[in-house]
């Protein structure tokens, strides 16, 4: 049987049926990956002996947790105890953590396999997976193009059915693009949702880890297990954690939807607006309120994320300075020469230019200039929302404005890389919950995400929403071939 | 921007070509985040954070720590139960 193309839902019936074991699942996808992988690249690290291992432990198990047997892959930025945890960078190259992230730690409790490390972007700097020190990731649909980024790992290898399941971050959009342009179900929860220790910080106001997934069903297992309070991140919100599972109803009745115009005005691909505006159609037919509204401060949030983001990257990554993890320069003068060279060496280029970015921000001069006006921009952008909020239960949008684009074609104009993110950034700086689901094909093939955004905290109007449109079309049924 | 200043701030050692290069590139971006300027947002208060956080508190409490051992293992150089860095008095 080909265990491979199944969800985990399915895979978790078949294991409570005897029909199938951890180690025929594990089996299964490592024979599938040796065929596969070497185009795809989707995986920075991946121990085969280790994940057997696991498998061989979780059969000692008496009690079964909700992803008994699951494999799942984890992005490189998120701390698994005794593997590499790079952040596909130079610079963290040989670090283990001594301890697992708590989203980490709460998989292993409800029996998952820790599978792989998902390639990303360096330091999920990136809409392309192409700034990973170890090369980029191929889109399944398309081996010459980009899976999008910075999850693309994660995002490549659901899609290629490598895994099952998959971990990402999500800072300006780092889940659901990818998800977008492979194919997949990409969840950003809400900011505070999910714990983030143990997550390398990218951007601490923005960042958030979340499910990638074949189907939305699949997303929601997923955000059961990895949400909720947790102590050691004292921005994890103390919010009760209802079963997602639960909001998996096929019925968008008198659901309000709004879709911004200004999401659909120029430099919005016409493939994309066409599958957009045909999802819409759907969602209206089956009996959802659709009506267009306006979030007048769109056009100013990716030049306020890239003020915001690089700002808050250029603090976090002062820790890499050669003298607790990773790599030390071997060749220097004095203690700030040591400092200078391990970074100039460790950092690639993309990671140099957002912490000089950053670093210019918040210097002495210009911090009001930049930094300061940038918080207040971030102000007026979530206000957007709320009173969007006010007449409608969520937002529909495009995810991305284009399918994947070729690898090569913005890696040398990073406004055009950073202009990738338009439709998903502002839901960051919002700190509110998306998800992006599969909503059609290009003419050539290539997948093409719908984006749906709720209030703080009301993840389960996202899910009612995604899988009502998901059991009405089958756009996430069609499997790349590899 | 002055990008040999913002470097040494920033402890990144560039070389010429990408002093070059992130002059360029910078430029472009600076120039695009000038948009932000259009916006009046002189009465608008900052927002660092979207939630409603006040100070979190735990209790003041010893817990287990990670042995020294295993924290120095990701160390490039370790001396002894220390970190290892250059000489910085001289």
């Amino acid at each position: 049987m080909e265990l491979h193309r199944l969800t985990a839902h399915q895979l978790s019936d078949l294991i409570a049926q005897k029909k199938t074991s951890p180690k025929e699942i594990a089996q299964d996808l490592l024979k599938r990956i040796k065929k596969t992988e070497k185009k795809v690249k989707a995986f920075c690290f991946l121990d085969e002996k280790d994940v057997l291992r696991q498998c061989a432990e979780l059969e000692k198990r008496t009690s079964h947790g909700a992803l008994f047997g699951i494999p799942v892959v984890i992005k490189d930025n998120i701390c698994v105890q005794g593997q590499d945890t790079t952040c596909s960078s130079r610079i963290l190259k040989g670090f283990k953590p001594p301890y697992d992230a708590t989203c980490v730690r709460r998989l292993k409790q409800e029996g998952a396999i820790i599978f792989a490390k998902g390639n990303m972007d360096e330091f999920a700097f990136g809409s392309s997976c192409e700034t990973s020190c170890y090369g980029p990731t191929h889109n399944p649909w398309d081996l010459k193009r980009i899976p999008g980024g910075s999850s693309g790992g994660s995002a490549a290898s659901v899609a290629a059915d490598e895994t099952i399941l998959a971990l990402g971050s999500d800072t300006g959009g780092s889940i659901r693009q990818p998800a977008s342009l492979c194919g997949v179900v990409g969840f950003k929860p809400t900011y505070g949702r999910v714990s983030r220790y143990g997550l390398i910080a990218f951007a601490s106001s923005l960042d958030q880890i979340g499910p990638l997934a074949k189907d939305v069903q699949d997303a929601a297992i997923l955000l059961n297990v990895i949400s909720g309070h947790d102590g050691q991140d004292s921005t994890c919100a103390d919010v009760k954690v209802p079963d997602y599972t639960k909001a998996l109803v096929n019925n968008v009745n008198g659901l309000r939807i709004g879709y911004p115009k200004e999401y659909f005005a120029k430099g919005l691909n016409t493939e994309v607006k066409d599958s957009v505006e045909t999802a819409l159609g759907l969602l209206r037919k089956l009996g959802a309120q659709v009506k267009e509204i306006s979030l007048p401060h769109t056009g100013y949030a990716v030049a306020d994320y890239y003020i915001i983001a690089t700002a808050e990257a250029s603090s976090n990554l002062a820790r890499f300075d050669g003298v607790q993890y990773g790599h030390r320069a071997s060749d220097f003068d004095n203690l700030l020469d040591m400092y200078a060279k391990t970074r100039g060496e460790g950092f690639g280029e993309e990671a140099k230019r957002r912490i000089i970015l950053g670093t210019y921000a918040l210097s002495s001069g210009y911090y009001d200039a930049y930094y300061l006006r940038a918080l207040k921009a971030r102000r007026l952008i979530k206000e957007d929302f709320d009173r969007a909020f006010k007449d409608c239960d969520c937002i529909v949008t495009p995810t991305s404005p284009t399918a994947a684009f070729k690898i090569g074609e913005r890696i040398d104009n990073p406004l055009a890389m950073y202009l990738s993110d338009i439709y998903t950034i502002s839901v960051n700086l919002a700190g509110l919950p998306a998800i992006s689901v599969p909503c059609g094909f290009n003419e050539k093939g290539l997948p093409i995400g719908l984006q749906f955004i709720a209030r703080a905290f009301e993840e389960e109007v996202l899910l009612r929403g995604a899988y009502t449109f998901e059991q009405n079309t089958d756009y996430h049924l069609k499997k790349p071939e590899l | 921007m002055d990008i040999e200043y913002v470097a040494k701030l920033a402890r990144i050692e560039l070389n010429k070509q990408e002093k070059k290069r992130l002059s360029t590139q910078l430029g472009d971006i600076l120039a695009y985040i000038e948009k932000l300027k259009e916006l009046n947002i002189s009465s608008v208060e900052p927002m660092s954070h979207v939630l409603p956080l006040k100070n979190v508190f735990r209790r003041d409490e010893v817990r287990p720590s990670l042995p020294q051992e295993k924290v120095l293992a990701n160390a490039p150089h370790a001396a002894g139960n220390n970190f290892s860095v250059p000489r910085i008095i001289e």
